[in-house]
């Protein structure tokens, strides 16, 4: 299947131009590395949008792989007390990479990069509609990432992690400040970050200028898949918010080196302000990495479900919902922070109100669910696995919305616990259901569904031993971002689980990367919709052709392959 | 609003579900672990509640009484024993429950949607087989579970309002003790109003002795980075903030050592910021009050060991009444009354404190006490002075 390994294969135009023809037989042997170079080039300036979506998920997975590593040695170091297998710096260095690399280098671009692939297909489009920006895009985002990680080559090398950042991913202020953060350290996680954000405002501009202007005839903004749906609004979300996370960083940048003190209590500024800003920020970007999952969740359940989305404009309007209030619930971070009573019970109030659309969309899930005939494939058992965990991920999320019970977990634990259940048990088994499901559609080729399940159990008996006991080991008093902890707390059978279930996390991993490059190598053509599915992007081959569509594609209703499959009942009648 | 075909979905009757293995697996995976964080919760509670005061318990540390017993650790947030924390537990059991019940239900129903709704092989062999009924939504089904959350998350925020105004106070309860506390990288400092009216300030370091059954009202600042003073036991955590003062308040129901740590990251040694909280009879308190507003103990003994002390760099951070009046480190005035060093890490023996005065940066990498490079009689001597300092 050497037609795989470029993507597009058998439907790379004929007059394709410069690129050497390297499947003809015998070429390969002879022109191997011009072969490889010529690859690589046309990779590098490519422009098309589902070449860049493949790009920003394969950095993506590969930034995923080094964080799972930090993940891996922090556990190893908390196995038992009093450990001293790392130093303090050099854990706390881990734990700053690893939860900047998560959300910044491998949630965003992973997310975006499926959104860069998907969108223009759903909606009928030849491109992005700034095909050239996209590229741009993508390489603000790699070469911001690629900046952080060279902090590890800064002044003491790598044996002494280098001037890698020690702060932890929100950097707060005045332990940022020049006085308690020397060297270079904090300086690389504020470049790299606001270059790879950058990264993420462009890409989101052209999301928004795509969703508006270039779907195709007939697709109305109520005709949209919801997956487009929830794109837009996290394009919306990020060019509200990254926009003051780049000033904030932009202010710590003057106070460490122009003199400034915007942050530095010492001179009249304002340790909350930084607070403030970041979580102005962090707080959406919570939504910004779950609801693209959630799109991937709609998708996948109706197709494996047979039944069309249930309550298709009450999921809309809780998306629009979850956009804005998102805006209005961020000092929710700073229960502990000394806020009046007052403010403390609107947050908790607009934190609540949040989880009202939140709770719409799963009860919707379910109800599509209900009365179907589902099917299993691996993209379905990693939805399931998605409802069952994101359930108990957002109800320790009220939980925490509750200030004074937050008095006692906030910073413990329990808050590591919950969003890894959110994030993990949401976010990436979302991302891992949408690789099984479009990887089709990508590379012409499904996914091995044994492997896949094998990937499913392990890793979320992995997950299961790795973050519930989290909950546990916080309620008993166990503080986040400690590299050492006390014998005599009751926290020792509870941290020793946690690191039992990290083994399977990384075989479940493993398997999934080996299922992604066997298959690469010598899948077996599946057909342009294996799924059976409904929306326009398996209307066209599998991989599409360069421009998407042989024909403009025409929409007639939410589900424009029902009604070209079942033409005796048409889905419009119903909208 | 619903057909026939659908109204025969929702309420039908199950056939007979072939419960499949891996869905059972799932259910046992996310139940489960509810199950053993409730039961977990308890048994934390039962450990360190009212019933088993006697194990962690202790007398009052240095001149007022023995040492901590082991096993003193308990740091749950059910093992509450102050108003604070007991309203937080009140309320607590109250969320786990709401939640629990709503976990319950929602699990219940993707459970059962995916058991019932699931297709069979024998269906799947059958050739074309026809798609399910379609169903586009339902207005009451969609309302509902719009306003029963909207109730339920009504509920929870009045709960949530009227615990706020139970456990954050704005100004002092009434006959408090006032404490100053001031959080340092790694360390805690505590500093008592002039209780006893002679003039003295007590000014102490990482224990903190209180009275029971008398509220303790806590000043909170920093003196460099964010901190955050959390006893578990006690209260709920509270930011100590640089150029600002925050506020909380406890009362200890009975006389014990209390633990804590800092709960706020805030650098290299965040995990080792630890925090004691002794609580002792009001007649104990008030002697050991005395003791700690009396002037440091001259022992002609140890004077080269004094003159060490300020002759060295030592006296740069560390205030010992009539000998030096840094600020940075703790004030030893009288360290040997305590029952640790290094903020909690280590009980303070002879050993511990000469290891300790030798290479803080191997009992605690790090921290901002640098080797002093001293050779073993200059350590004796300082480590005998420091540990006349009672």
């Amino acid at each position: 299947m050497s037609t795989l390994s470029t993507g597009h294969g058998a439907s790379t135009p004929a007059g394709g131009g410069s690129v050497p023809d390297t499947r003809r037989p015998g070429a390969a042997r002879d022109s191997g590395r011009v072969d490889l170079m010529a690859r690589l080039h046309e990779w590098t300036v490519t422009v098309d949008h589902k070449r860049l979506g493949i790009l920003y998920v394969a950095s993506g997975l590969f930034f995923f792989v080094i964080a799972g590593i930090q993940a891996t040695l922090m556990r190893l170091q908390l196995v038992v007390p009093v450990n001293d297998f790392l130093t303090p710096d050099t854990f706390n260095r881990l734990f700053t990479m690893h939860g900047t690399t998560m959300v910044f280098l491998v949630g965003m671009p992973v997310l975006l990069g499926i959104a860069n692939f998907l969108v223009p297909l759903m909606i009928g489009a030849r491109d992005m509609a700034f095909p050239r920006l996209n590229a741009f895009g993508f390489w603000l985002f790699l070469f911001g990432g690629l900046l952080l990680y060279y902090s590890y080559i800064g002044s003491a090398g790598l044996y002494g992690a280098g001037s890698t950042p020690d702060a932890g991913w929100f950097m707060y202020a005045p332990l940022t400040t020049r006085s308690f953060s020397r060297g270079n350290a904090t300086d690389y996680w504020i470049l790299g970050i606001m270059v790879s954000g950058f990264g993420s405002m462009t890409t989101a501009v052209n999301l928004v200028a795509t969703i508006f202007s270039m779907r195709c005839p007939g697709m109305t903004l109520m005709r949209m898949p919801l997956l487009v749906w929830m794109m837009i609004v996290v394009a919306v979300l990020i060019l509200a918010v990254m926009p003051v996370l780049t000033a904030a960083q932009v202010m710590l940048l003057f106070d460490r080196s122009l003199g400034a003190h915007f942050f530095n209590p010492q001179q009249e500024g304002s340790a909350l302000l930084w607070q403030h800003l970041f979580w102005f920020f962090g707080h959406p970007e919570v939504y910004i990495l779950i609801l693209p999952a959630f799109g991937f969740i709609s998708e996948i359940i109706p197709v494996f479900s047979r039944k069309v989305i249930f309550g298709y404009p009450l999921m809309v309007a809780a998306t629009v919902a979850i956009c804005f209030i998102s805006l209005g619930v961020w000092a929710h971070h700073m229960f502990v922070a000394g806020l009046s009573p007052f403010l403390n019970a609107l947050f908790a109030a607009s934190t609540f109100l949040i989880s009202v659309p939140t709770g719409i969309k799963i009860f919707n899930w379910i109800g599509t669910m209900w009365g179907g005939r589902i099917r299993f494939d691996v993209p379905m058992l990693f939805a399931t696995g998605f409802l069952a965990l994101f359930v108990f991920g957002g109800l320790t999320g009220i939980m925490l919305a509750v200030v004074p019970f937050d008095w006692q977990l906030s910073d413990t634990y329990f808050v590591v616990g919950h969003f890894h259940y959110v994030l993990i048990g949401g976010t990436l088994f979302g991302i891992f259901g949408a690789i099984f499901y479009w990887f089709p559609k990508a590379f012409g080729c499904k996914l091995d569904e044994r492997l896949g399940k094998w990937t499913f159990w392990i890793f979320l008996i992995g997950f299961t031993l790795t973050f519930f006991p989290m909950h546990i080991s916080g309620m008993l008093g166990m503080p986040r971002r400690i590299y050492t902890y006390q014998p005599d707390r009751g926290w020792e059978l509870w941290n020793l689980i946690s690191t039992i279930g990290v083994p399977l996390q990384i075989a479940g991993v493993s398997i999934l990367v080996w299922n992604i490059i066997r298959t690469l190598r010598r899948g077996e053509p599946c057909g342009d919709d294996p799924w059976d599915a409904w929306t326009l992007e398996w209307a066209t081959t599998s991989p599409p052709p360069e421009w998407n569509f042989h024909e403009v594609p025409v929409c007639t209703s939410r589900r424009p392959l029902w009604d070209r499959k079942h033409p005796e009942d048409p889905d419009e009648h119903y909208e | 609003m619903l057909d026939g075909r659908a109204r025969r979905i929702l309420g039908g009757v199950a056939r007979v579900p072939g419960v499949p293995g891996g869905l059972l697996a799932l259910l046992l995976l996310v139940v489960g672990p509810l199950v053993v964080a409730l039961t977990a919760g308890t048994a934390a509670a039962d450990s360190s509640g009212p019933g088993a005061g006697a194990s962690t318990t202790v007398c009052a540390p240095g001149v007022l009484g023995g040492p901590p017993t082991s096993g003193a650790g308990v740091t749950s947030i059910f093992g509450a024993d102050s108003p604070p924390a007991e309203s937080i537990r009140h309320l607590a059991w109250l969320v786990l429950g709401i939640c629990a019940a709503i976990f319950v239900v929602v699990e219940a129903l993707l459970f059962v949607a995916v058991v019932r709704f699931r297709r069979r092989k024998r269906e799947a062999a059958l050739a074309g087989e026809p798609e399910p009924t379609q169903l586009y939504g339902s207005n009451p089904i969609e309302l509902a579970w719009t306003v029963v959350p909207l109730l339920i998350v009504f509920v929870l925020g009045l709960v949530t309002i009227r615990t706020i105004r139970e456990v954050q106070l704005t100004e002092p309860p009434e006959g408090a003790l006032r404490v100053q506390v001031i959080g340092h990288q790694w360390w805690w400092e505590y500093r008592f109003p002039d209780e006893l009216g002679n003039g003295r300030e007590v000014v102490t370091a990482n224990e903190l002795v209180v009275p029971v059954g008398r509220p303790v009202w806590l000043e909170l600042e920093s003196a460099d980075v964010i901190h955050s003073w959390w006893v578990p036991r006690l209260a709920g955590k509270t930011d100590c903030i640089p150029g600002r003062t925050n506020v909380t308040w406890f009362k200890a129901r009975r006389p014990g050592l209390y633990l804590g740590q800092c709960a706020e990251y805030c650098g290299t040694q965040h995990a080792n910021m630890l925090l004691r909280v002794t609580a002792v009879e009001p007649d104990a308190f008030r002697e050991w009050l005395e003791q700690q507003a009396s002037p440091a103990v001259v022992d002609p003994a140890v004077d080269e060991g004094r003159r060490l002390f300020a002759g060295f760099a030592c006296l740069n951070c560390h205030a010992i009444d009539g000998v030096s009046a840094g600020m940075f480190g703790p004030n030893l005035t009288h360290l040997a009354s305590r029952e640790t060093i290094g903020s909690g890490i280590l009980p303070l023996t002879r050993d511990t404190l000469r290891a300790w005065i030798d290479d803080p940066q191997k009992l605690k990498i790090g921290c901002n006490m640098p080797s002093l490079k001293l050779d073993d009689r200059e350590l004796d001597l300082i480590t005998d002075y420091l540990l006349t300092l009672r």
